[in-house]
């Protein structure tokens, strides 16, 4: 489990789930004439009021380009970006907030480290080490600057109980290896890795480590300097943000020595006809009008989130997802993929003879929502054994009625598809 | 629920449980493969035409109960039918699961019309229709 530190503060001791559900308007309505039994998450999560409101808000009274314009509106927009610049830098805990860079979402930030990074300092022969478990976004923006480079990519193999083999990373480990990109947490079994031990050790060979956290930012305290990772990705719409907008955490030296990504407006010092110099970092990877609504969105999720107790949600979540596991395993004929001991609020399972999608709509017409399929996690998927999953994702409104739901559609699903 | 048991009807669990024509053809001259990269559901259809007429048919793969079912009825649809009998019944079947159309289907295929309540599921119920229709423009090389 991760360290829980009070840097942010809370109120009260027990997590209140019910006052948190008053708070997202989705969860009142119906599917198929029954209540929203919203268990996919980790796709995207649902938006607060708060959210909403600011980004209703900012259109309706604020709207303007930001670092353009010399009229009120345009400063008020870009005193406003700035200060959720702040806000995600001290949500991850970053030494400052030119350490944050906003991109489009993880996949854009996880493209910009491997074509900027990664393109610029990966020679012929050199290694990139992902994992077995990485989501496609994670693996695919490797393979693409693998390709271009002539460097290798060589993936760390998951045990069946759904971890990382670590003794493999170890004996994958040596000079040759420029970069580890790892999930922080798995978007299909929830698996949390032992980041800051790999991190350390991936630094004594002198690797560049670049995690994914799209799926730990909504779960767990992240704290990038506790992890003391290079570069650090995560979504806003997984942390009941927008989507289009998500983070990149780089530390300053390797941000300050990466290429631009993309050229355009915003991101240049002088621009000549002949050649251009650009902007320091973070500006520099934030080519043309930024997704400025979405940062404003943001940053109401991030106040929302940062006011919660995250030891009291940390428990609960750690609390309701033991406890669905422990029921949804009773299920006849379900077989439940890795079983690691510490994982966020995600589960992965199959029936026998049952197609997960066949489940899927079963599930649906009950007003249940999960995901079906490879959750973009085809590796994993071969990994063990099964073509695609039914997937169970939870977060802060999740309840035990909700996962009560879930079980009793499981028992349905198999007496509509036996 | 209604919807839900028009959907899963017993001919078509039936069909999933055991699928016909459920092999490779080794004397095939057609052959083509559908995949649904969403899903990862992947048929491989084999073919074979005589003349004008298709002689055998089967399929091989793996996909979820509404796209083995229609791949499975599928096959024994266009067994003995000729090429532009089979092309036609694609644009039959298409237009019916996808609502398009209210049309009559040959009767056994009518267990798919509730496929159109599900629309997500369309792409299950159609792609082995589209990998025989590839098929037909991909003779096997010798």
């Amino acid at each position: 489990m991760a360290t829980i530190t009070t840097r942010w503060r809370g109120v009260g001791s027990a997590w209140d789930v019910a006052r948190v559900r008053a708070d997202f308007p989705i969860l009142a309505r119906q599917v198929r004439g029954r209540p929203l039994v919203y268990l996919d998450s980790a796709a995207t999560a649902q938006k607060p009021g708060a959210v909403i409101d600011a980004i209703s808000r900012y259109y309706t009274t604020g709207n303007a380009n930001v670092h353009r314009g010399v009229h009120a509106l345009s400063q008020e927009a870009t005193t406003e970006y700035e200060r959720v610049r702040a806000l995600a830098a001290r949500f991850l805990n970053a030494a400052s907030p030119g350490e944050i860079v906003f991109t489009a979402g993880t996949t854009a930030a996880l493209n910009l480290v491997a074509q900027s990074h990664g393109g610029s300092v990966l020679r012929p022969g050199d290694e990139i080490l992902v994992s077995e478990m990485e989501h496609h976004s994670n693996l695919v923006p490797w393979q693409l600057v693998a390709d271009r480079t002539g460097a290798v990519v060589r993936a760390i193999p998951v045990t069946e109980s759904g971890a990382l083999d670590l003794a493999e990373f170890e004996r994958l480990l040596g000079p040759r290896n420029k970069i580890v990109a790892v999930t922080h947490a798995s978007n299909v079994i929830g698996a949390i890795n032992p980041i800051n031990a790999m991190a350390a050790m991936a630094h004594d060979v002198g690797a560049v480590v670049v995690v994914d956290g799209a799926q730990s930012a909504p779960h767990l305290r992240v704290d990038v300097q506790a992890i003391d990772c290079d570069f650090f990705a995560c979504s806003g719409h997984k942390l009941y943000g927008p989507t289009g907008i998500g983070l990149l955490y780089g530390k300053p030296a390797l941000l300050e020595a990466m290429p631009p990504w993309q050229g355009g407006g915003g991101m240049i010092r002088e621009v000549r006809m002949e050649r251009s110099s650009f902007a320091p970092p973070p500006e520099r990877f934030e080519a043309g009008t930024p997704p400025i609504a979405e940062v404003v969105g943001l940053g109401a999720a991030l106040e929302y989130v940062m006011a919660w107790d995250w030891e009291a949600l940390v428990a609960y979540e750690q609390g309701l997802v033991a406890e669905a596991a422990q029921r949804v395993r009773a299920v006849p004929g379900l077989r439940m993929l890795g079983e690691g001991a510490d994982r966020v609020s995600v589960l992965s399972f199959a029936l026998e003879g049952i197609h997960p999608h066949d489940a899927g709509t079963v599930l649906d017409t009950l007003g249940i929502a999960v995901r079906a399929g490879h959750h973009c996690a085809q590796p994993l998927m071969r990994r063990f054994g099964v073509p695609a999953t039914l997937r169970a994702s939870f977060a802060a409104y999740t309840t035990l009625e909700e996962v009560e739901a879930l079980v009793a559609g499981l028992h349905q699903v198999r007496k509509v598809l036996a | 629920m209604a919807e839900l048991d028009e959907l899963y009807q017993s001919v078509i669990l039936d069909h999933n449980r055991a699928p016909r024509n459920f092999r490779k053809l080794e004397d095939a001259t057609n052959h083509a493969e559908g995949r649904n990269p969403l899903c990862g559901d992947q048929f491989e259809i084999w073919l074979k035409v005589e003349g004008d007429v298709i002689s055998d048919v089967a399929f091989l793969g793996q996909g979820c109960a509404i796209s083995k079912a229609s791949a499975s009825m599928m096959t024994q649809a266009i067994k003995g039918k000729t090429v532009a009998e089979a092309r036609a019944l694609f644009e039959q079947f298409h237009n019916v699961v996808t609502g398009v159309a209210q049309e009559k289907l040959p009767s056994k295929l009518e267990v798919f019309r509730g496929v159109a309540a599900f629309p997500i599921r369309v792409k299950c119920a159609t792609l082995s229709w589209h990998a025989m229709k590839s098929a037909l423009e991909h003779t096997v090389k010798e």
